[in-house]
């Protein structure tokens, strides 16, 4: 039992965990006990990728090490670091600005019904829009610079902040509302103390989607440009058929994507407590 | 309650010796109500000619059976609904429209999520442009009253229902209306809570000499709060009788209350008003 691989370990905390724990510890068991299944399971992938992936012509598939070392002579490069900075001064650029201009839009749209009346169908049939579509025209607009990029990741994500925003304005509790008047508040304050506060955590919903939409919004244009970023760097090395190369900023794009996701999601239960007391 | 207005001319309208918090002066209100097809429009009388008062320093509670328009009544109390016909009248003054004058405590408690125990109770003082450091010595003062002074910084999901009733109640006192407005405070509550609850609200009002306008649909939690209890009937919604609770000053708890003959005695009186099988009577 004390021997030292990772899996072994694993197995033998989930075997005598039931007996050491004091009682009070009981509640916390399921999720380290989840997190221990989880570990094993990412092993497990990376290892049957490992293992599979020599099997195949090298040009279809990489493999875990060979990727790792692809990375490490893009790191030394500097080749990775660059495309990554890159890319990651549009992303946020980008979902700044389209967060910022969503949620005073959706704060406009969300009060004034007739705001609302008017812009709801233009509002709603470009949200359905597959945006991307448009990148020609945009590069069009704006040429194959750092503008193009932006403009693309920021009409991707502007929308679900937008809609997510209007929708928390439009839909407060008429319960809470009526506290406001209840005590002799205006119309103003209301609005202030009331209503904004209470889409606050629409508005974190509709950043966390715009998140996503905004990563594939900078990647598409990166492709479409193909001069720097972590998108270009995908069809350089798709060009020159190194698929572990190739592999490697799909990965770091993954890792960002996880990230942000995370950040957001921190972000919203740190904005908005009550939400997610019942998930706790 | 600090508020004092000495207009003597209000004293007087009842024999007692109490000023007249508020006065509900032939109060009528009617719905307008489409009908299933779509057509054509039926009026609904909710309220019609209700009147009463309610005097300083007495519970007030408003009991009828659902539909009866109780809670619409207190909305119109409180501004929060409009009236077609008669008059809603806080120390002696016609008002029409929320105001300062009354405190409302919700049937849920309605707290706002985002804000501390604390910064719930200076919310409507906030909403007056009171000062900050006075209205936080007044929300810690009505938190003591209300047993939560622990409890300043916690959020509202934080606090089991109780707890959040509780710190309704302290907002609605905060701004020292003439009159507190109690919509089934506690009908959300389980049983347990409730009785603590109210007996906490009767020694509430016996410190703060609040005034206190009830509506519940709870027959014991009516007669065991209240001064007077108004009976409305359905449809329209009418005053039926306004009955005396003889059980004045020191009152036993409610388990000890319910037993004795009187309690039982205006249970029955006041259950054959209503005569809803929906309220059976105890044995």
């Amino acid at each position: 039992m004390k021997q030292s691989t990772m899996t072994q370990t694993t197995e033998a905390t989930l075997a005598t965990a039931p007996d050491t724990e004091v009682e009070e510890l009981v509640l916390n068991k399921p999720t380290r006990r989840y997190w221990a299944v989880r570990m094993i399971s990412i092993f497990t992938v990376l290892l049957a990728w490992e293992v599979l992936g020599r099997q195949v012509d090298p040009l279809f598939i990489a493999w875990p090490t060979q990727i790792g070392a692809a990375a490490i002579d893009m790191i030394h490069s500097g080749e990775l670091v660059g495309a990554f900075l890159e890319s990651m001064k549009t992303l946020t650029l980008g979902f700044v600005l389209a967060s910022i201009v969503g949620i005073a839009l959706g704060l406009v749209i969300g009060r004034y019904r007739y705001v609302d009346a008017s812009t709801d169908w233009l509002v709603n049939a470009l949200y359905a829009t597959p945006l991307v579509a448009i990148t020609p025209l945009v590069i069009l607009w704006f040429g194959l610079g750092f503008q193009a990029k932006l403009f693309i990741v920021f009409i991707l994500a502007v929308f679900p902040v937008l809609i997510n925003t209007a929708s928390g304005v439009r839909n407060v509790a008429p319960h809470l509302v009526d506290v406001g008047v209840a005590f002799a508040a205006n119309e103003r304050t209301i609005f202030l103390k009331i209503i904004l506060p209470a889409a606050v955590p629409f508005m974190m919903t509709g950043i966390r989607l715009g998140v996503g939409r905004a990563i594939i919004g900078m990647v598409v244009a990166e492709f479409f440009t193909a001069i720097n970023g972590l998108g270009a760097l995908i069809i350089k090395y798709g060009n020159q058929f190194e698929t572990a190369a190739m592999f490697v900023p799909i990965l770091s794009l993954m890792l960002m994507g996880v990230v942000y996701t995370a950040i957001a999601m921190r972000f919203e239960r740190w904005v908005a407590p009550w939400r997610f007391t019942d998930s706790d | 309650m600090t508020i004092m207005t000495n207009d003597e001319e209000i004293v007087g309208t009842r024999p007692a010796h109490r000023r007249v918090k508020l006065g509900v002066r032939k109060v009528s209100k009617t719905f307008r109500i489409r009908s299933e097809d779509g057509k054509t429009q039926t009026h609904l009388n909710v309220l019609r000619d209700i009147s009463f008062d309610v005097e300083e320093n007495e519970i007030v509670s408003l009991i009828g059976e659902s539909g009866c328009g109780k809670t619409t009544l207190l909305r119109i109390v409180q501004g929060l609904m409009r009236h077609d016909a008669g008059a809603i009248e806080v120390d002696g003054h016609a008002v029409s429209g929320p105001g300062r004058d009354r405190g409302f405590v919700f049937q849920q408690a309605s707290l706002l999520p985002w804000r501390t125990a604390q910064s719930n109770v200076e919310f409507g003082l906030e909403i007056q442009g009171v000062d900050p450091k006075i209205r936080a010595e007044r929300a810690k003062q009505l938190l003591r009253l209300v047993g939560l002074d622990q409890a300043a910084t916690r959020y509202p999901h934080e606090l089991s229902g109780g707890m959040q009733q509780r710190i309704g109640l302290a907002r609605a006192m905060a701004i020292d209306p003439s009159i507190l407005l109690m919509d089934e405070p506690f009908s959300a509550l389980d049983a347990q809570t409730r009785e603590v609850l109210q007996r906490e609200l009767l020694r509430i009002q016996a410190d703060a000499k609040t005034t206190i306008l009830f509506v519940t649909h709870d027959l014991d939690e009516a007669i065991y709060l209240s001064n007077r209890i108004v009976v409305l009937g359905a449809r329209p919604g009418r005053v039926k009788e306004i009955i005396d609770v003889p059980f004045a000053g020191e009152r036993p708890d409610l388990p000890v209350l319910r037993g004795s003959p009187e309690f039982q005695e205006i249970r029955q009186h006041i259950w054959q008003l209503i005569g809803n099988q929906s309220m059976p009577a105890h044995t």
